[in-house]
């Protein structure tokens, strides 16, 4: 790093590209902005663009061939069939559900590791955290559905211990826990993040005025920590929201992610599950909405 | 949010998209088309008429079962000995039902798959839309040993691939949609579809429910047509594929019932092999592939109850725009082989759609097992009788094919009341 | 400062939580050995065949090429654009700032299912067949987020007078990012990576409808799951990429923990700052 200023010269290339940009900070702006925004302009919206313009579609029966009439006839049917009303609340239902499990849950793990564990075991503790997605998402969902089938663990073990035997699989109970099993991670991390950069300064302060542990945490500690929560709950919401697999895998109920995977994989109707498609979309929409007033945002 | 000359920036990209969708209506063009079944005389975009020189891969859709390769188990595999005859490198893309099987035929415009071991409620789409292509008869002369009603020329039962005169594939293995149940639960041993369907049987509470299954697919509303059109003859139904608002309305009704009862819907038929090993399962429909899986680990057995069977006879198609046409041509060929079928039939449970296959299938079974080649453990071989009694799955049309006209219901229709009995 | 009754909660809180994440992870290491066709509790027979089955399997072979393809691509654009993205948005005020940076998070906010039937749907539209480049594109989407979300966290928590002090001794822009904004956001760099790397590895929901024919690992073990007889290759997959990943992770998360270089506040960035590889 030493003779780094001696070698320069006015003239070198290098030397006028950064005069160039330090006179255009716009410039540099574009060349910036460019790459990313183009990519996304492009391929994301894009994407979307031509998805949610084809929710206005329809198809010819026999030969699944997309026909372009332009209609609401996608949206009719989904707003006049009971079915899909009662699917989306049943999903937002399991999103909820599942969300407040994590943050229950995700808690005192996240607690401990950024207040009370030494930095040995804090870094311990996150790399458990993290390891376990590594282990491929399906294999995991699949040993989900080896402990809780009839002959699985879970029954096993309540059986052993004689206290009758716990059924759950392909129920509800069973795509709830393995929803709250794989997003515990993505919960969880943010929620450290903010515990964590919670300066001990504010704690302190808040027991020189007096406050117990208790209310510190429910006057200090907590309101520091809400746009943690609320990222670490767009995760699991989200993930949620929009799963095919994990149903299909360890339930026997459809959910929001399944009618839009039938409807494209399946039935070859990509305007209908367009259409619906549109339900989960504005459902975050209005989630996201309220996560950037809560400052979710800073705290991804 | 501030407008700026960032959204009419975005704005333009979004138009110019717009304006590109507008313009390139590929997909060989919106509807009309084939909608319905019409009258018009369907000619095939391409006929197949020689088998030249092979192109060293082929790429299948396939049921599984129905190309094994000795991964699974070393002694069942014909694949390995085609790829030796022919230098084909094979490889399979497995579906779990026909709407998938569609689906998949058609990516690339045709070209990512070879062939697909079509059944009826697929092909006959498959065939409107162009996606497969006809061949000469003459090209496979064991043709001549097919089982008489899915003969090509003089079949009559093959509506689901000879349409207009044009022959749009090989028949491959056909068999029956059993009841399937597990033999130390289900007693006595059931002689209907009742056990399944009926929320009450002798006067008291369905005793397997929440331990029974269904196929999780639109084209299972036919077997509950089926039950309806023995135990609800008012409705008038002839045939389970052949519905109207009214009788499509009552199968979903029954249907509906139905779902209280089940544990869960099998979709891939690993569920229901899984179900019936792990005891969650106890009677359902069942492909005999499953059951021939299912019996290694579970007391299992099988039966055609009074009602009848919806079934499938399949027929191998080759894509219009095939990448490896003579590979395909070369594999339609060697399926059709009597001791080919033989090794899928023991295998897969299946009845091969050769006749010459049924003596092979003895062989293989050896004196002992021979005589299960006529039972439905082996979908009757060679039984034609048995063939014209199954209920082969077809695409439900608009067309009711009777002097009804058009007022059945199409498959689209069939999709959305699936989604109703399935979602609520 | 916390009342003993509220330690022993967050203790046994996180036991409970620990156990949680662990006790399925178990099931799948044990399953990997597991020598019965049925899968039932307990495991009477175990068995290694399945590790020399994998280790011998084609497909699982080109299913692992791909994927390290796959992800090393979506992984480099990503570094490239999302690091850029973050630069942009942390250090200029620009029309439309709040919308970029909404629009930067939205592939990993929005279910994967919307952007999967999106990017399907426009593939088939614009006739661009499907196979390894449509994955990468599809990959490289939100992988793009999770280092843009990682290094602007990073960037937030850097003082700029940092940078203004090596303009003013003279250093040009390069100098400066090389000698001076580098290494602070080196680490985070690093973690971003590798939660990218990992999510593209194990990204099945977006891949189903954009890969075509072509074979990942977690297409590999789907269709694995499908086949009754070899269902343990499936675990030792699992088993093999969590073992071989233990120490990278450790190396990131001591990096990203220890980076006190550019007078970051207290206790620095996690490894992995919220990002979801189970299938955005």
């Amino acid at each position: 790093m030493g003779s780094v200023t001696a070698e320069r010269t006015r003239g070198s290339v290098s030397m006028r590209v950064s005069r160039f940009f330090f006179r255009h900070p716009h410039g540099r702006l574009g060349v910036l902005l460019g790459g990313p925004l183009a990519w996304f302009l492009i391929v994301y919206f894009g994407s979307l663009f031509v998805l949610f313009l084809s929710a206005f579609w329809g198809v010819d029966v026999f030969t699944s061939e997309i026909v372009r009439n332009w209609g609401f006839q996608n949206f009719k049917t989904l707003w006049e069939t009971d079915v899909y009303r009662t699917i989306a609340l049943r999903t937002i239902g399991l999103a909820a559900a599942v969300t407040i499990t994590d943050i229950v849950l995700a808690f005192p793990l996240a607690y401990y590791a950024a207040r009370m564990a030494t930095p040995r075991r804090r870094n311990m503790i996150l790399v458990a955290v993290i390891v376990p997605l590594w282990a491929n998402y399906l294999v995991r969902v699949f040993s989900w559905k080896l402990i809780l089938s009839p002959t699985g663990l879970l029954n096993w073990t309540v059986e052993t211990l004689g206290i009758g035997s716990l059924q759950i699989a392909n129920s509800g109970w069973a795509i709830w826990l393995t929803f709250s099993y794989l997003w515990l991670p993505f919960t969880l991390l943010p929620i450290y993040g903010a515990l964590e950069r919670i300066s001990p300064s504010f704690l302190e302060a808040s027991g020189d005025l007096g406050a117990r542990g208790w209310m510190t945490f429910r006057r200090v500690v907590f309101p520091l920590i809400i746009p943690g929560i609320v990222a670490g709950s767009i995760f699991s919401f989200s993930l949620t929201l929009g799963d095919y697999i994990v149903p299909s895998l360890v339930g026997n109920t459809k959910f929001i992610g399944n009618v839009i995977y039938d409807n494209v994989g399946v039935a070859n109707n990509v305007p209908f599950a367009a259409a619906y498609a549109l339900v989960p979309v504005a459902v975050m929409a209005i989630y996201l909405l309220i996560a950037k007033r809560l400052g979710a945002f800073e705290a991804l | 949010m501030k407008k700026g000359m960032k959204w009419l920036a975005v704005l333009g990209v979004l138009t110019m998209i717009a304006a590109a969708c507008g313009s390139t209506d590929d997909n060989g063009g919106g509807g009309g088309g084939g909608g319905g079944g019409g009258e018009e005389t369907l000619t095939p975009t391409i006929t197949y008429d020689a088998i030249g020189d092979t192109e060293g891969a082929l790429s299948l859709i396939a049921w599984n079962g129905y190309t094994e390769d000795g991964s699974v188990d070393p002694a069942f595999d014909w694949v390995t000995p085609f790829e030796d005859e022919t230098g084909c490198d094979v490889t399979v893309k497995y579906a779990d039902s026909s709407d998938e099987m569609v689906t998949l035929m058609r990516q690339g415009d045709g070209s990512v798959y070879d062939g697909v071991s079509a059944s009826g409620d697929a092909s006959n789409r498959l065939i409107v839309g162009g996606d497969v292509g006809a061949i000469d008869t003459s090209l496979f002369p064991a043709l001549a040993d097919v089982i008489a009603p899915i003969q090509p020329e003089t079949g009559t039962n093959t509506s689901h691939y000879v349409v207009d005169g044009a022959v749009y594939g090989v028949p491959y293995m056909y068999g029956p949609n059993f009841l399937m149940y597990n033999t130390e639960v289900v007693s006595p041993a059931p002689t209907s579809w009742d056990i399944t369907f009926e929320p009450e049987l002798n006067g008291a509470p369905n005793p397997y429910a929440g331990k029974l299954t269904a196929y999780d697919s639109a084209i299972f509303i036919a077997d509950a047509a089926m039950y309806l059109m023995a135990h609800n003859p008012d409705l008038g139904i002839t045939d389970p594929y052949e519905l109207t608002q009214e009788q499509l309305d009552a199968a979903a009704e029954l249907l509906k019932g139905q779902s209280a009862m089940i544990g869960k819907y099998w979709a891939l038929y690993t569920d229901e092999i899984d179900g019936f090993v792990d005891g969650s399962m106890v009677a359902g429909t069942a492909w005999p592939v499953n059951l021939s899986y299912a019996e290694a680990d579970a007391p299992v057995d099988q039966v055609v109850p009074s009602e009848g069977v919806t079934g499938w006879a399949d027929t191998w198609m080759i894509s219009a725009n095939a990448a490896h046409p003579n590979c395909m041509l070369k594999w339609m060929d060697y399926t059709l082989r009597p001791d080919v079928q033989a090794q899928v039939a023991y295998w897969y449970g299946a009845a091969g759609s050769n006749t010459k296959s049924c003596d092979a299938l003895r062989d293989v079974l050896g004196k002992k097992f021979a005589d299960l080649v006529d039972t439905v453990r082996y979908g009757n071989c060679g039984n034609a009788d048995f063939l014209n009694a199954i209920y082969v799955w077809k695409t439900p049309e608009a067309n009711c094919h009777d002097d009804r006209g058009d007022v059945c219901m199409d498959y689209s229709v069939w999709q959305q009341k699936w989604t109703e009995v399935r979602g609520a | 400062m916390e009342s003993r009754t509220a330690r022993f909660m967050i203790r046994f809180g996180s036991v409970v939580a620990l156990l949680f994440l662990y006790i399925p992870l178990v099931i799948v290491v044990l399953y990997a050995f597991n020598n019965s066709i049925g899968q039932k509790w307990p495991i009477s027979s175990f068995t290694t065949k399945y590790f020399g089955l994998a280790w011998r399997s084609p497909d699982l072979r080109e299913a692992l090429i791909n994927s390290l393809m796959i992800a090393s691509v979506a992984t480099l654009l990503a570094l490239l654009l999302g690091s850029a993205a973050a630069f942009a948005v942390h250090r200029y005020r620009f029309f439309g700032r709040n919308s970029v940076s909404l629009m930067l998070v939205l592939p990993i906010t929005l279910p994967g299912i919307v952007t999967a039937i999106a990017l399907n749907s426009s593939f088939n539209t614009f006739g661009i067949s499907l196979g390894l480049m449509t994955i990468m594109i599809g990959h490289a989407t939100f992988c793009i987020v999770v280092v843009y979300n990682n290094v602007i966290a990073r960037l937030r928590r850097t003082p700029t007078s940092f940078v203004e002090a090596s303009q003013d001794l003279g250093a040009d822009g390069w100098q400066t990012f090389r000698y001076v904004t580098f290494p602070a956001i080196r680490t985070a760099l690093v973690a971003g990576a590798l939660l990218a790397f990992a999510l593209s590895f194990d990204e099945i929901i977006v891949t189903n409808f954009v890969a075509g024919t072509q074979l990942t690992i977690p297409k590999f073990i789907f269709n694995n799951l499908r086949q009754p007889r070899n269902r343990p290759i499936v675990n030792v997959v699992a088993v093999v990429a969590m073992v071989v990943m233990i120490v990278p992770v450790i190396i990131a998360q001591r990096l990203a923990g220890g980076a006190q270089a550019v007078g970051a506040t207290r206790g620095g960035d996690v490894a992995t700052p919220a990002e979801p590889a189970g299938g955005p």
